[in-house]
């Protein structure tokens, strides 16, 4: 699982991409960049964390509650720490009819654990989300940036197997 | 014909000069060279063109609303949030043929006088930010996009905005507050944003489809486009077709189609999947009414049902349903009305911003009683108990997504309230796996 650092700062790469982002607003709006940024914790750590929420708001000159008010309502943030790939399973009912709970099944059975829970190893984190958007392609699940249409039981073997080398 | 979709499967049409060889850029380059913005606004508003995020308001006539104080900035925001159930298209669009909506955006924001426009797009889609955003670098370096474009003294930046997942921001002012870096609760209005939207600025949000016709618009003109469609269904629309279908995927049609030929011809959906029949399709995404089977591809008139904003609505809510988004959700025998339904609720009741009360506390409700109904402990008065929440959360709340989420489960238990009372008095047999009301019974 990844852990947090006390030093609590973003690499020069993601510090230099913190920047460029931050000066895509108008004068004064630089608020705009706090989803973008916290897109960008979650990249670096994996998950956002209240250190990670405090630098943020010091970044950008707001208010700490302001960060976390944010956090909190947006379901892609991770507020607590996650395995090193995290399984974010669409439950929604065009997949569903794509025989996306079959599917589930099997995908918790691999990985023995139930939806929210991480594996022992600490490999994978299974989430359920919302339609994400690729309906026709499902059932679907998506790991970072990437998608994962078509799902078999099968193909989910294979994405495991993959993954877990 | 096709309008957004000519080009999509050509090898490369991702990059600039793939696009640029089918024709791609030359409607920016007429518009700035030899249109003025309001002859541009001009010919969107001839062309007919609705709004494709789902609500269907003519484009042309949004764009004229703008307020334009001197010295204040103004802004167009895409909305490229698409998070209804059932709807991919945007997604596919963007994938595919970055520089459509690119192209579409440099030509809208040229209309509205705007100098700074945003692309918002759903947080899942990080891949698809990556590739608008190269996009937008190659179209900056061939003189499409920064300084002075073309020569023409005109100014513009896009910007790529990702959601954080929250189905809420498709909303327009529940976007505009998480542009803003806040929490998607969404405004009231008046204001509208053409008033006051980001940053308190005159602001115009659009669909990704909407903003993608322009091009073509622009190129042929408005009339060309309106000459395409059925009365006030001008165009073409993306249909994003799911669920028990051979083919599952999105179609560009020219509106006027009929759902018969959309459902079974080989063109689009190809038909319901082997050895099955049509038992109900949600016609819209899944917020709009879902219809059964007697009522798809004919209206209770008997007469044809077609793929226009005005044929699906035919009926009103009683036996119609809405073109909506274009989320085509297609339901065989085998699907249960009340499983569907209860996740549609759940669906609902997670995205609820939480600010209305009516919307925060009745979407929770309902999912509890379709819980209790799917799980063989409902009683036959819950299914009119549903039927008095979802009244009362219909209308009362700032924004639509109330109901959003009160339509599915009124129009399930309109059309299919025997469903329900099947799950209550054959608890045992409706909660074995796969259980379904036997639709046979009822045929024969
Ligand atoms: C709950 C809710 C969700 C919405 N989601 C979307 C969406 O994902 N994409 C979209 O374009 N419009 C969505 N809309 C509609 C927008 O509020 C707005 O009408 C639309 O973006 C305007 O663009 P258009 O006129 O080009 O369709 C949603 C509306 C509501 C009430
Ligand atoms: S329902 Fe799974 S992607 Fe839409």
């Amino acid at each position: 699982m990844s852990t947090q650092t006390t030093d609590i700062k973003f690499t020069p790469e993601n510090l230099e991409k913190a920047h460029e982002i931050i000066a895509r607003y108008p004068e004064g709006k630089q608020k705009s960049a706090l989803i973008p940024l916290l897109h960008l914790v979650q990249k670096q750590w994996g998950w956002v964390s209240p250190e990670a929420m405090d630098y943020v708001a010091e970044m950008l000159s707001i208010e700490s509650i302001e960060v976390y008010e944010v956090a909190t309502f947006y379901t892609m943030f991770h507020l607590e720490p996650v395995g090193k790939h995290v399984i974010e399973y669409c439950r929604t009912g065009p997949c569903c009819l794509m025989g996306g709970e079959k599917v589930y099944d099997h995908l918790k059975q691999r990985l023995g654990v139930q939806t929210g829970q991480t594996t022992p190893d600490g490999m994978f984190t299974l989430k359920e989300v919302e339609c994400l958007a690729a309906c026709g392609w499902g059932p679907v699940f998506q790991i970072r940036e990437k998608y994962y249409m078509n799902l078999t039981c099968d193909k989910v073997d294979e994405i495991i197997d993959e993954l877990s080398k | 014909m096709k309008i957004l979709t000519q080009h999509i499967n050509e090898p490369g049409i991702e990059t600039f000069d793939v696009y640029r060889k089918h024709g791609g850029y030359t409607a920016v380059e007429k518009a700035i060279k030899s249109m003025t913005p309001d002859e541009v606004v001009e010919e969107v508003k001839k062309s007919g063109v609705r709004g494709r995020g789902g609500a269907g308001f003519p484009m042309g006539m949004k764009w004229s609303f703008l307020a334009k104080p001197e010295g204040v900035p103004r802004y167009l925001v895409c909305n490229a949030d698409e998070s209804e159930p059932g709807t991919f298209k945007d997604h596919y669009l963007m994938k595919s043929i970055p520089h459509l909506l690119i192209e579409g955006m440099i030509v809208s924001s040229y209309a509205l006088g705007a100098n700074k426009s945003f692309i918002y797009v759903r947080g899942e889609l990080l891949y698809v930010i990556a590739i608008l955003e190269k996009a937008i670098a190659e179209a900056k370096a061939k003189g499409f996009l920064g300084k002075n474009i073309l020569g023409s003294g005109y100014d513009l930046e896009l910007v790529v905005q990702p959601g954080g997942g929250a189905y809420i921001c498709g909303e327009e002012t529940a976007l505009l507050e998480s542009l803003e870096g806040k929490r998607g609760n969404p405004r009231n209005k008046p204001p509208f944003p053409a008033v006051k939207g980001l940053y308190q600025c005159p602001t115009v949000v659009n669909n990704v489809e909407s903003i993608s016709n322009t091009p073509w618009i622009i190129n042929n003109g408005g009339e060309a486009y309106a000459a395409l469609g059925v009365g006030r269904s001008t165009g073409t629309k993306l249909i994003s077709a799911s669920g028990h279908i051979r083919k599952p995927g999105v179609y560009e049609i020219v509106l006027g189609v009929p759902v018969e030929e959309f459902i079974y011809s080989d063109e689009y959906c190809g038909g319901i999947r082997d050895g099955h029949y049509l038992k109900a399709l949600v016609a819209g995404g899944s917020s709009v009414p879902i219809l059964p089977a007697n009522l798809i591809t004919t209206t209770a008139n008997n007469e044809p049902r077609l793929m226009t904003y005005e044929s699906l609505s035919d009926g009103g809510f009683a036996t119609g349903t809405m073109l909506g988004s274009g989320g085509f959700i297609v339901f065989d025998e085998t699907a249960c009305i009340v499983k569907n339904t209860l996740n549609f609720a759940h669906f609902y009741r997670h995205e609820s911003c939480g600010q209305c009360s009516p919307c925060r506390e009745g979407t929770g409700w309902m999912e509890k009683i379709l819980y209790r109904i799917e799980n063989g402990r409902g009683t036959q008065a819950d299914i009119d108990l549903l039927v008095d929440v979802s009244r009362k959360i219909e209308g009362n709340t700032i924004c639509p997504l109330g109901d959003a989420a009160a339509w599915p489960v009124a129009s399930a238990i309109r059309h299919f309230r025997h469903e329900f009372e099947w799950h209550i008095s054959h608890p045992e047999e409706a909660t074995r796996p796969g259980a379904v009301y036997p639709t046979e019974a009822v045929l024969n």
